[in-house]
């Protein structure tokens, strides 16, 4: 079965080969991406598939920088924060949380090589 | 050109992009979902670890509703058609995905099906997803809510194990309870608690399709989205009142993140 972290790479790839393609760039340098904890994606598993995809593309030099970011729940009313593995409510006033942040698949930024 | 010192050497350039990966495939699924609301059609993803029931729930759907409901299915899998085939058995008409490799149904899988099944005047679609608690939870398909089916016999703490899946459910399905008496060890408000600390709106709904149990309370359930999908002063009540039950939720981090998948707030306009 492959991974759904193959799917994904594909679609940052094609949208970092048509960034390239507006700029009119030469090679990419770098890619930044951020993945929550709670987003469902592997990093490491993203990171395996880069390498094995990348090869003869535009990106095949570039770095892949991935920033996780930790699931963070919150009550919508009071804000308080909820520790990870407690109930998703609020302790004061029973609110259901809210996910604050932890689930992005989100391509940050691209650096690349522009005549 | 490099700005430094004017050679012809070329510069690198930071480009911000802040865009979900996966925009494409969501926006096929806002295209899905459009069409599913014009048409007042209720889409179900129905997901769930492999065994875990959705066909046989789905099975027994069409056998306690089939005559009153206009019901449709489309069913994925890797291999193999014979989920469609049991459930055009069951009788209905039913579109069937072969994935190959794909451990997951996507928004353009579910746009192309479309176009092989007589789903316009169905009251409920059925995505049977492919049997898989991690991957099927990432794409969004257009769905107007999010079934899990989880069997009585994955253990207590499958939620925990899995919070992905289920933080992004509408609905847990807690399916074969016929099986309980054969198992001493599962506790059911153990399973509710673990759902609990994944689930901000934990719906649990113990079902058999063996036996019927539970199955008035999920025909009712599924009969409360219809009634959100439609614009009706029913919807407007019901929104009013707040009522979990009717308005799907999906946990939005921020404004850039999933579009609102609540239909009652799109029907009303807002």
């Amino acid at each position: 079965m492959t991974m759904h972290e193959y799917s994904i790479l594909r679609a940052l790839l094609d949208r970092v080969e048509a960034e390239a393609q507006a700029h009119h760039a030469s090679a990419v340098r770098r890619i930044r991406v951020r993945i929550g904890e709670l987003a469902g994606v592997d990093p490491e598993l993203l990171r395996s598939a880069y390498s094995l995809l990348r090869e003869r593309s535009i990106c095949q030099d570039a770095d892949l920088e991935i920033c996780t970011m930790e699931a963070r729940w919150e009550c919508v009313r009071c804000t308080r924060q909820i520790a990870p593995g407690e109930i998703l409510r609020c302790p004061e006033c029973a609110t259901p949380a809210r996910l604050a942040s932890g689930d992005e698949i989100v391509l940050e930024q691209i650096a690349m090589e522009v005549p | 050109m490099c700005e430094t010192c004017g050679c012809g050497d070329p510069a690198v350039v930071a480009v911000d992009v802040h865009d979900r990966i996966l925009a494409g495939n969501e926006r096929t699924a806002r295209h899905n979902r459009e069409h599913f609301q014009e048409r007042g059609v209720v889409a179900v993803n129905l997901m769930g670890s492999p065994g875990s029931g959705k066909t046989a729930i789905l099975e027994a759907t069409a056998h306690a509703a089939g005559h009153r409901r206009r019901l449709a299915a489309i069913s994925g899998d890797l291999a193999t058609d014979r989920d469609a085939q049991r459930l055009r058995a069951a009788g209905i008409p039913s579109a069937s995905i072969a994935t190959g490799s794909a451990c997951h149904l996507d928004a353009e899988m579910i746009h192309h099906a479309l176009h092989d099944l007589a789903w316009g005047d169905c009251s409920f679609l059925f995505i049977e997803n492919v049997g898989n608690l991690v991957c099927p939870a990432v794409y969004d398909l257009g769905e107007a809510v999010r079934v899990v089916a989880l069997s009585v016999t994955e253990g207590e703490d499958k939620p925990l194990k899995y919070p992905v899946m289920f933080l992004k459910a509408d609905l847990v399905l807690l399916t074969k309870i016929d099986l309980l008496p054969h198992l001493p060890d599962v506790r059911v408000d153990a399973i509710a608690d673990a759902l609990a600390r994944v689930m901000p709106r934990p719906v649990l709904l113990p079902v058999s399709a063996r036996t019927g149990e539970g199955l008035d309370q999920w025909l009712g359930w599924l009969e409360g989205q219809r009634s959100c999908l439609a614009n009706t002063p029913l919807a407007e009540a019901l929104e009013d009142a707040g009522r979990d039950a009717c308005a799907p939720r999906l946990n939005r981090s921020r404004d850039h993140e999933w579009p609102s998948r609540s239909r009652a707030q799109q029907k009303i306009g807002r």
